[in-house]
């Protein structure tokens, strides 16, 4: 039931967006999230609403600014439950693989992966 | 006034459990031992009071001081890293804990923070937390936690 919202929440390419843009700088307000993107200022707050809704995002107010975060934790939960299963290290090892041999594209796609190998060897503190 | 940059990850995580349960989970050392990937917690649950995160072989990973200490509902760490040198020398960060009954479950929402723009600490914390929040998540709801300690 609650996966369902999650994945619901996730099957949009312009909330997926937002949130690698939260990924790539946590902590931003509305205004900051809707520079240079093609979306009005309304459908980028009703797709954070979605993700809000999914606990996907969360916000805190600080001084006159809300400020947007991604919260990890309902994607940690559904990798556990979906992909773990389903051995996890021989994909990540083909889809690094699939990334090197078709090149980097952008440069999100590569901090991206980067910061995921990391977070696999990382010493937790 | 612009705000200072500073480097945050906030979780939030809903837990079907009660909030007694939940805020003994997280400060017992005897609790934190089963969830937290193999690390201990050990304080003095008060404000002023000193908090560490220790391996089983006994080094001492982080230190700190409880900031803030409401029990069932708020608790604030001063903390820093110990073992990493390039960790320890970002200086302190600020973690929070807050409880709030939600329905028949509690929603916890942990937040990390240090005053400075793209902290390496909080990149590492970031790879910490979801799998300490999840062990904890299942811990409490199904008695057993699901990832087992990290080997180094």
């Amino acid at each position: 039931m609650k996966d369902d919202v999650v994945f619901r929440a996730l099957a949009d390419a312009s909330r997926r967006k937002l949130l690698d843009r939260l990924h790539a700088r946590n902590g931003q307000t509305l205004g900051a999230l809707c520079r240079g993107l093609k979306m009005t200022r309304q459908a980028v707050a009703k797709h954070l609403a979605v993700l809000t809704r999914a606990n996907l995002v969360s916000w805190r107010r600080e001084g006159r600014e809300k400020l947007h975060f991604i919260n990890p934790m309902p994607i940690n939960e559904i990798a556990e439950r979906w992909i773990n299963k389903f051995e996890q290290s021989r994909l990540s090892a083909l889809s690094a693989l699939k990334t090197h041999l078709e090149g980097e594209d952008d440069r999100g796609a590569k901090t991206r992966k980067s910061i995921r190998v990391r977070q696999l060897h990382s010493d937790h503190s | 006034m612009a705000p200072k940059p500073a480097s945050r990850f906030v979780y939030v995580s809903y837990i079907r459990t009660t909030p007694e349960r939940l805020w003994s989970a997280l400060t017992s050392a005897e609790f934190t031992r089963q969830y937290w990937l193999g690390v201990t917690v050990d304080a003095d649950w008060k404000v002023g009071g000193s908090w560490r995160l220790t391996y089983p072989d006994g080094r001492t990973t982080d230190t700190g001081e409880i900031t803030e200490f409401e029990p069932l509902k708020h608790l604030a760490i001063r903390w820093r890293h110990e073992l990493r040198p390039e960790l320890k020398a970002e200086g302190w960060s600020l973690c929070t804990m807050d409880l709030e009954p939600s329905g028949d479950a509690v929603k916890l929402t942990v937040t990390h923070t240090i005053e400075r723009e793209d902290s390496k600490f909080i990149v590492a914390v970031s790879g910490g937390w979801p799998q300490i929040l999840s062990n904890l998540k299942s811990f409490l709801e199904t008695g057993a936690a699901v990832l087992q300690p990290r080997t180094a």
